[in-house]
C-alpha cells in the first residue's frame, strides 16, 4: 500500500488507519461524527495528498485541455480553477478534477488518487494525437496536499501563509482569495499553491506543496489553527461531508460507463465551446434525455443507514427495482440515513417515494433535492 | 486502552456475556465499540427467539460499517434492550451497562467454558 508523506504525522496523532484506493490513510482519529461536525462548525485539517498532479504547460495547453475535458477551459484567468471533467468517447467519465491555470501557459489539475495511472495515460495518448505545443509532467509523487475546511479557517488562515501572493491571483492576504482561485505563497524560502476550494461544503482552502514541505505545512496549520479548535480530521468525514453536499466521488457517482448528464453534473459540461472527447454522446443526452439519473434520498423512517450496492426499488408492494445505491451513510449533520443512487428519470423528481432494501428489507426513502444538507446560518 | 471487567465472559468475535444464575446478558466490548466508533443502528433477536453459540442474530452498525453480532451462548432469548435501539449511542458510551443487547436463558451452560476470560480476551486484542 502506498503512503502520503503525512503518514507518520498520523501515527503520531493516533489515526485509524485504512486502505483507500491503494492508500493507506486515515479513516479518523476520534470519530467520523466528531471529525464531521468539527469541520461543519470550526475547522478541520485533512491529509489529500494521496490526490495527483498533472502539470499541462505550453503555447497549446489551453486548446488541448479544451478538446479533453468537459468544462470551458478559456473561462480561466490565471489565478483561477474550475470543476470539471474528462470523458472518453462515449462520454463516460475517466476521472472528475479541478483545473487551475496557474499562468498564461500553464495548467495544474488535481486529479483522484485511484486515477492517477489512467489519466496520466489517457492524456499522454490525447497529447499524442493533439501534436506539438504541449508539454505533461505528472508531479503526483513531488507534491502533497492538504485542505483545511470549516467557517473558522479564514481566521488563521493568513497567519499560516502569509502574503502577499506570488504568483496567481494577486492579493494581500489568502483569506482575499475569492472561490476557486489560487495564488502562489512563500513559504520556509520555498513556494507553495493555496487556493479556495474543498470538497466539504464548507468555506475553506486547499495548499499544494512539494512532498518534503508538506509536513511542515500541516504542522503550521495544526499549531496555528488549534486556537480556534482546528483538528485532524480523516477521510471517513471528507465522505459523510461530502455525501451531504452530494459531490461526487469516482468510482461511486462516477465511472467510465456514467456520463456526466447521468450524474447531475453537466452544468460542468461546455456544450457551446467546441469540439471535445465525448462531445456527441453528451449533447445527445442533454437534448433527448438520459435512461439513468443520479438523485439524492433521505431515509423517512428509523432504519439502519443505506450503503452503497443496496437495491432502490419503487414504492409500494409491486416495487420494481430501480437501480442501486452508490453512496450512503448516516448523516451526521441531519442525524438520517441519506444517500445517491441511480433510478430512471421518471422516479429522479423531488418527493418521489423510493425504498431502500437493507439487508433483504425495503425501509422507505424519498427522493430529496440536492444538497441533501444545507447550511441554515 | 481498552475496559475489559474482570467479572464477565468474553467471545472471540467481541462480544461480553454476564451470568446470573441460569440467564446470561450479552452485549459487545469496549474494543469492539470502539472499533465501530459512532454506532447509529442495533438490531436485536426477538423475544422467544431461540439462538445458537456462533451465528449471527443481531447487527450493529456505525456510521463506518455494518456488522454482525454473534451469540456467544445458546439458548432463548427473554429479553432484548428497547432503549439501545432507541438511543444506539449507549453502545459507545457504556458498552457493558446500558448498552446491553438482549438477554438469554442458558440451554447449554457448557457454552460458558469456551469463552475467554478477561486476561485471554485483552491477549487477544492485544491490550
Amino acid at each position: 500500500m502506498k503512503r502520503t508523506p503525512l503518514f507518520a504525522a498520523h501515527q503520531r496523532l493516533g489515526g485509524k488507519l485504512i486502505e483507500f484506493g491503494g492508500w493507506e490513510m486515515p479513516v479518523h482519529y476520534t470519530s467520523i461524527v466528531d471529525e464531521h461536525l468539527v469541520v461543519r462548525q470550526r475547522a478541520g485539517l485533512f491529509d489529500i495528498s494521496h490526490m495527483g498532479e498533472i502539470l499541462v504547460e505550453g503555447p497549446g495547453a489551453e486548446s488541448f485541455l479544451n478538446q479533453t475535458l468537459t468544462n470551458d477551459i478559456r473561462k480561466l484567468t490565471p489565478g483561477v480553477g474550475q470543476y470539471t471533467l474528462m470523458c472518453n468517447e462515449r462520454g463516460g467519465v475517466i476521472d472528475d478534477l479541478y483545473a487551475y491555470r496557474l499562468a498564461p501557459q500553464n495548467y495544474l489539475l488535481i486529479v483522484n488518487a485511484s486515477r492517477i495511472d489512467v489519466d496520466a495515460a489517457w492524456l499522454e495518448r490525447q497529447c499524442a494525437a493533439f501534436g506539438p505545443g504541449v508539454k505533461l509532467r505528472n508531479a503526483s509523487e513531488q507534491m502533497g496536499a492538504v485542505a483545511v475546511q470549516g467557517p473558522l479557517v479564514r481566521e488563521f488562515i493568513d497567519q499560516c501563509f502569509p502574503g502577499p501572493s506570488a504568483g496567481g491571483t494577486p492579493v494581500q492576504q489568502a483569506s482575499q482569495l475569492a472561490k476557486n482561485q489560487i495564488g502562489k505563497f512563500p513559504f520556509e524560502g520555498e513556494r507553495i499553491w493555496v487556493s479556495r476550494t474543498g470538497y466539504t461544503g464548507e468555506d475553506g482552502f486547499e495548499v499544494v506543496a512539494p512532498a518534503n514541505l508538506i509536513e511542515a505545512v500541516w504542522d503550521k496549520v495544526l499549531k496555528l489553527g488549534q486556537g480556534h479548535a482546528l483538528k485532524p480530521t480523516g477521510l471517513g468525514a471528507r465522505d459523510t461531508l461530502r455525501t451531504e453536499m452530494c459531490y461526487p466521488l469516482y468510482g461511486h457517482e462516477l465511472d467510465e460507463n456514467t456520463t456526466p448528464i447521468e450524474a447531475g453534473v453537466g452544468f460542468f459540461v461546455a456544450l457551446d465551446k467546441g469540439a471535445f472527447v465525448g462531445k456527441s454522446v453528451l449533447e445527445q443526452q442533454k437534448a433527448k434525455g438520459v435512461s439513468k439519473k443520479l438523485v439524492a434520498f433521505k431515509m423517512t423512517e428509523k432504519s439502519a443507514p443505506p450503503r452503497p450496492q443496496y437495491a432502490m426499488w419503487s414504492s409500494g408492494p409491486n416495487g420494481s427495482k430501480l437501480g442501486e445505491v452508490v453512496s450512503g451513510t448516516q448523516s451526521p449533520s441531519l442525524g438520517v440515513g441519506i444517500g445517491l443512487g441511480y433510478v430512471p428519470p421518471e422516479f429522479s423528481k423531488a418527493q418521489t417515494p423510493v425504498e431502500i432494501e437493507i439487508r433483504g428489507r425495503r425501509a422507505p426513502a424519498i427522493v430529496v433535492p440536492k444538497p441533501i444538507y444545507r447550511k441554515t446560518s | 486502552m481498552s475496559n475489559i471487567p474482570s467479572d464477565l465472559k468474553y467471545a472471540k468475535s467481541h462480544e461480553w456475556v454476564r451470568v446470573s444464575g441460569d440467564t446470561a446478558t450479552v452485549g459487545i466490548t469496549d474494543h469492539a465499540q470502539h472499533e465501530l466508533t459512532d454506532v447509529v443502528f442495533v438490531e436485536l433477536p426477538e423475544v422467544g427467539k431461540k439462538v445458537k453459540a456462533g451465528e449471527a442474530c443481531a447487527v450493529v452498525e456505525s456510521v463506518k460499517t455494518a456488522s454482525d453480532v454473534y451469540s456467544p451462548v445458546s439458548g432463548e432469548v427473554v429479553e432484548n434492550n428497547k432503549a439501545v435501539v432507541d438511543n444506539p449511542a449507549l453502545v459507545n458510551s457504556e458498552p457493558y451497562a446500558g448498552g446491553w443487547f438482549y438477554k438469554v436463558k442458558l440451554s447449554q451452560p457448557a457454552d460458558l467454558n469456551s469463552l475467554l476470560s478477561a486476561e485471554q480476551y485483552k491477549a487477544q486484542i492485544g491490550g
